[in-house]
């Protein structure tokens, strides 16, 4: 995934990407409405804003600082080689060095413009992500904070390492491991990011009221609104199609004929996981989940975005069936078993979902030393990235407080954090109506 | 405890990277990378651990 090494796009190409980057937010506004969708009616006009606000914050500290570090503008003033360290005698890129600002953009070639622009779109599916895992409980302020230091450090080093000709990208060149880290659709350095910052949220914020009570199950606490879930997941399917294709142009070069394919593929994979889940649920609860199998659609989609342009079409029906299977069970292992309170399932479907499609595209891939480059990439994020995170925000968590008071989680986070509800005529439910 | 875990899953990706610089032949490389990726499952399992029992402690 070398932008350098890349042949220069024709102008249909650079169109056609274009016009798909366009396209791309679509699925940012679904994993929003899901968001929204799966966390209480109390919460729903500040879950909604906090997506907006999130989103705003990291396209801004992106392109002011993060840019800079990504380091895919080459040949910008102000640009340098980027910093590497060598060690047993191959060159190790850890940082990408470009202007601040976003300086001299229109002035790069097509391809680094469009690399630009799709990496300004993955940072803002990346803040949203723990925003979901957090919701009912996570203030306003702690989410933009979350957003720019995401937005600033975590994703721009990710994305030089895995797009920007870093080290990641860079095992196939220096190690024989195949063709590198492969990650065309950002599962690994958008959505997994966004599943182990969700993590490291739940960790640091705990869980809502009342969810683990002192004796017998956790409480049921169900999304208010399933169509918010189901729509969002309609709106993430045209996103995603948008989104895998346009990152199989940029990042795999792929030729104009094998597009059609990876949209395939994204939808195969999306439509297996949706049948697995479905099943799986129907069988263990005797009636089909929507919020479940709204899950494990977004896990076959996310699985997608790391192997959709490299698998076949067979492949992608048995990799979104793998991602629906685990998705209701591993959702319901962490909620019953490890006392982790996620309402969105971001952690299940965005983390674990995108360490299955990067295994994934290793297992299939017919390149020698393919998997252990995909290995090395899921290590890394595992690794490096989530402590990583974790420390980071354990830090911010003390100048910024990342759970609301008791109170303000009584109330309902619309009332406390804006004043006033997202459904004002509409009877809203109490904390004690759980129990 | 979290911390312990944390620096666990730290100590297997520098076992999975020292993994590509040691070996070249592609059966050990791959074996020791899984090595890596199975001190970082343990190590997930100690943080995750360690957020069950603070939980246990702080149930109301």
């Amino acid at each position: 995934m070398n932008l350098q090494a890349a042949l220069p796009l024709t102008d249909s190409a650079f169109a056609l990407t274009l016009a798909l980057l366009l396209l791309a937010p679509l699925a940012i506004a679904g994993v929003a409405l899901i968001n929204t969708g799966l966390g209480r009616s109390r919460s729903a006009a500040q879950a909604l804003l906090g997506n907006l606000a999130m989103v705003a914050v990291a396209a801004i500290v992106f392109a002011v600082v993060g840019a800079a570090i990504t380091g895919n503008l080459p040949g910008t003033p102000g640009a340098a080689a980027g910093h590497s360290f060598y060690a047993a005698g191959k060159p190790w890129s850890w940082l990408g060095a470009g202007p601040f600002l976003l300086g001299g953009l229109g002035s790069v070639p097509a391809l680094s413009q469009l690399a630009v622009l799709f990496e300004l779109l993955a940072v803002a599916m990346v803040v949203i992500i723990p925003w979901g895992s957090g919701a009912d409980r996570l203030r306003l302020s702690a989410g933009v904070s979350i957003s720019a230091v995401l937005a600033a450090v975590i994703f721009p080093l990710l994305a030089h390492w895995v797009w920007a000709g870093g080290w990641l990208s860079q095992l196939g060149v220096n190690f024989s491991l195949g063709a590198g880290f492969l990650d065309g659709g950002g599962a690994g350095t958008a959505h997994v990011l966004g599943g182990i910052s969700a993590l490291a949220v739940v960790w640091i914020a705990g869980s809502r009221r009342g969810k683990f009570p002192k004796e017998g199950l956790a409480t049921a606490m169900p999304g208010h609104n399933a169509v918010y879930v189901a729509f969002g997941c309609l709106l993430a399917l045209v996103g995603w199609l948008a989104w895998n294709v346009a990152g199989a142009v940029i990042w795999l070069h792929a030729p104009l004929a094998a597009l059609p394919v990876t949209a395939v593929n994204t939808l195969l994979s999306a439509s297996g996981a949706l049948a697995a889940t479905f099943t799986v649920t129907r069988v263990r609860f005797g009636k089909p989940d929507a919020s479940l199998c709204a899950n494990g659609w977004l896990a076959g989609l996310v699985a997608s975005s790391a192997c959709a342009g490299l698998v076949t079409s067979a492949e992608s029906i048995f990799i979104g069936l793998a991602a629906g299977i685990i998705t209701p069970l591993l959702v319901e292992l962490l909620e019953l078993a490890v006392s982790i309170d996620d309402p969105s399932g971001a952690i299940t479907v965005h983390a674990v979902g995108g360490l299955w499609g990067l295994l994934a595209a290793g297992v299939f891939a017919p390149q020698a030393g393919q998997l252990v480059a995909q290995l090395i990439g899921i290590a890394t994020l595992l690794g490096l990235v989530l402590p990583g995170v974790y420390l980071i925000f354990k830090v911010l968590d003390r100048f910024v407080p990342f759970r609301v008071d008791p109170d303000g989680e009584r109330i309902g986070m619309d009332l406390h954090e804006l004043g006033g509800g997202a459904y004002p005529e509409f009877v809203i439910h109490r904390d004690d109506s759980y129990r | 405890m979290k911390y312990a875990g944390l620096l666990v899953m730290a100590a297997g990706f520098f076992l999975s990277i020292s993994a590509i610089v040691l070996y070249t032949s592609p059966t050990p490389r791959a074996a020791f990378v899984l090595c890596g990726l199975a001190v970082q499952g343990l190590g997930l399992f100690v943080a995750m651990r360690a957020h069950m029992e603070a939980r246990g402690e702080s149930r109301s």
